[in-house]
């Protein structure tokens, strides 16, 4: 575990001076997943809000080794700086003991949908690195499209309600489900709401020998329509609705980190987001019923995987 | 010493790169290339380079895992063929825009549709305005040749640009030739060890790579890639020079065949190049002044040369084995640009052949001379965009 003191003596490898909005949940995420970095670290990112704010030339904010490439090919990119290291290593051109980690951030747009193929491709392949999608929830960055990772019942620009819609109609894809699929040896959900609980879930990361992955809520206040002074907020209710709970799957062997005492209703989400606000018509009601029986029945699956795999 | 070896097109590249012992090499199957990366990878499962091999889940991650090891400082190497080709482009000018030395053979194929595995030349031609140098091989020989010095020029200073070395499908990707194979230890010294230019992994002097730019950078950077793919005129010719002085073979941005005293001129490349050459032997018996006009170098484009060696000649036909649709073929616009400030300009044709792999026959090549002749006698240009081969009806 991670003391706050210790953290708060690193130095920042994402520099103050980025141009992401302020309030915005994913500069916090990023700041908490270099925080928990212990070697030198190459970081490869996905086209979207955190690569266009945090490298406008002749700036950056990156005190690592960074590289952006494409929108679909964090992972494929990382893949080729960690393939040339080993090179590098086995050719003796960099010392043996000098380890460097490797860490691919991608958005929701750039990991669940276009980045999907070469994010799977570069699981099943093994190289060591951590991906790490910050989930916004939509393609922020081109102005708040729907995306595979948005909620069931959220506005968004593609997907707008309207007088006869409510929204979006289907479903958030289960990505962590789907990444941990390919049988790496580490992947999880975290949010920036928990910091010992995310910086602790990039360490064991970042230290279990191959691929890992972590999904990380990330609010967008642009896209959400929440304050911006509400960014941890937002996300800690997110995770006391379990609507996004906070598990890992180590080796295989699912556990979930965080259980609510009391799990609040999903009332309690919505309410700080505008993208939700329609939702309060009489004739969408049902769509706040559909969410929280969405969310009841994930939280309940998510409940027996665990029993079934601390039971193994 | 050089020793000769009856080896497939696809056996000298794979070859080749076993010699050279790329740092990081990525691969994806497609016909006519999947050779290439089949025999490579037997040379790293036999231990014979010590190359890290990403086997990736598709042409676009091969080149992204190119970009990233490249970035990250290393020597790279791939091989890939049209569908192949096409799927990599949006990342071919990211390549060449972060000035990343990756040698890339284009085993020349049809793109869709209809589909077709064979060899034409619109997959390499579709991705000419990408900022790579492209070099193009008449024979497996030249082949092996271009790619050793393709690893030499990318990483020139002052060069720091991907390289295409483009072979024609099947004919020359398939076809078994003799070839004079180098040393080992000759490649090896002749390319050189690789030096990094700020890699990813020098982790105390963090780069940043693929910033944004605005409108206040962007052309900025464009320019200095067409700076740089310009001047690597020279940088080209000083590594043939280099390679003609170790191993005595001779190449240049273009190669002139009877072309002193030619008055009728075919413009052609690869392996089409070859064929031309062996029927103007056949006019040159029947004291007909023919030549042939080999385009090796098609980016950075050998204006300046072309011009001068056209000089004199009277009637020209530029054969193009893809078309730019709705205009003419690309090597011919190219080329009839470059004409435009010639003191005296010959008659310029242009003949879109062999697309999907249709044979050009020796017949065929002589028809093209014939109708050169006859249109120097007439005093009159012939029809300027012609295909050649097609059917009219099927
Ligand atoms: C191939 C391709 N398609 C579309 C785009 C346009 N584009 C750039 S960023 C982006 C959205 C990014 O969304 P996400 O990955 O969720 O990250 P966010 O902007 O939310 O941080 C899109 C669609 C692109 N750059 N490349
Ligand atoms: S648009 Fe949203 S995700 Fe993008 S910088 Fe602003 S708040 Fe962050």
């Amino acid at each position: 575990m991670a003391s706050l003191k210790e953290l708060s003596k690193k130095q920042d490898l994402l520099s103050p001076g980025h141009r992401l909005c302020a309030g915005c949940g994913v500069s916090i995420v990023v700041r908490q997943v270099m925080l928990a970095t212990e070697n030198p670290t190459v970081v490869a990112c996905a086209t979207g809000c955190l690569e266009v704010a945090t490298t406008i030339f002749p700036y950056t904010a990156w005190r690592v080794p960074f590289i952006h490439n494409a929108f679909e090919n964090a992972a494929a990119t990382i893949s080729g700086v960690e393939a040339m290291y080993n090179a590098l290593v086995k050719k003796g051109k960099i010392p043996k003991d000098k380890r460097i980690d490797f860490i691919a951030f991608g958005g929701d747009g750039g990991t669940y949908d276009i980045g999907l193929q070469s994010l799977s491709g570069a699981l099943e392949r093994g190289h060591r690195f951590l991906y790490v999608c910050y989930n916004n929830e939509a393609y922020m960055n081109t102005g708040i499209q729907r995306s595979s990772a948005t909620p069931y019942g959220a506005h968004t620009t593609t997907g707008p309600a309207g007088d006869v819609s409510f929204g979006k109609k289907q479903d958030r894809k289960d990505l962590t489900q789907i990444v941990a699929a390919h049988k790496i040896p580490y992947a999880a959900q975290a949010s920036p709401s928990h910091w010992n609980d995310l910086v602790t879930k990039v360490k064991k990361a970042l230290n279990c020998g191959g691929p890992s992955f972590i999904n990380v809520i990330a609010n967008c206040n642009r896209g959400w329509r929440n304050d911006t002074g509400k960014a941890v907020e937002v996300c800690r209710v997110a995770v006391q609705t379990c609507y996004w709970p906070l598990y890992e799957i180590e080796n295989g062997k699912l556990k979930i980190n965080v259980k609510p005492k009391e799990k609040k209703p999903i009332e309690e989400w919505l309410k700080y987001q505008g993208r939700f606000s329609h939702l309060k018509r009489p004739e969408n009601r049902h769509v706040i019923d559909e969410i929280q029986q969405i969310i009841d029945r994930d939280w309940e699956r998510l409940l027996t995987l665990e029993k079934a795999h601390q039971s193994q | 010493m050089a020793k000769r070896e009856s080896m497939t097109g696809n056996q000298v590249v794979a070859e080749c790169m076993r010699q050279i012992n790329p740092d990081v090499v990525a691969a994806y199957p497609i016909t006519p290339s999947t050779e290439v990366m089949q025999i490579f990878a037997q040379s790293v499962a036999d231990g014979l380079v010590d190359t890290e091999l990403v086997t990736v889940e598709s042409e676009h991650s091969a080149m992204s895992a190119c970009i990233g090891a490249s970035a990250a400082g290393g020597r790279v190497m791939t091989a890939t063929s049209a569908c192949g080709l096409a799927l990599m482009w949006e990342l071919l000018p990211v390549a060449s825009a972060l000035r990343l030395p990756i040698v890339m053979t284009v085993v020349n194929r049809a793109l869709s549709a209809p589909i077709n595995i064979h060899c034409d030349h619109s997959d390499s031609m579709g991705c000419r305005d990408a900022g790579w140098i492209q070099l193009y091989s008449e024979n497996a020989q030249e082949a092996y040749h271009n790619i050793i010095q393709a690893a030499k020029i990318c990483n020139r200073e002052g060069v720091w640009l991907p390289v295409m070395v483009c072979v024609d499908g099947f004919i020359i990707s398939h076809s078994i030739e003799s070839v004079e194979m180098l040393e080992d230890d000759e490649v090896q010294r002749f390319v050189g060890e690789f030096k990094p230019r700020k890699p990813l992994l020098d982790v105390d002097n963090p780069v940043t790579y693929g910033a944004l730019d605005l409108q206040d950078y962007y052309m900025e950077h464009k320019k200095q890639v067409d700076d740089a793919i310009q001047s690597s005129k020279s940088e080209i010719l000083k590594v043939a020079e280099e390679f003609k002085k170790e191993f005595g073979y001779e190449y240049g941005l273009i190669d002139s065949y009877m072309m002193e005293d030619a008055e009728v001129a075919i413009v052609a490349l690869n392996s089409t190049a070859g064929t031309s050459k062996y029927v103007v032997n056949m006019l040159r018996q029947e004291g007909i002044k023919a030549g042939v006009l080999k385009i090796r170098v098609f980016r950075p484009f050998p204006a300046d040369e072309i011009r001068e060696a056209l000089k004199n000649v009277k009637a020209v036909a530029v054969l193009d084995r893809s078309s730019s649709y709705g205009t003419a073929g690309p090597l011919f616009l190219d080329i009839r640009s470059a004409m435009y400030e010639a003191d005296s300009k010959p008659f310029i044709t242009n003949y879109i052949y062999g697309l999907g792999g249709r044979d050009i026959g020796i017949d065929e090549l002589r028809s093209i001379y014939e109708g050169l002749i006859s249109s120097i006698k007439e005093g009159k240009p012939a029809r300027t965009y012609n295909w050649i081969g097609v059917r009219e009806k099927v």
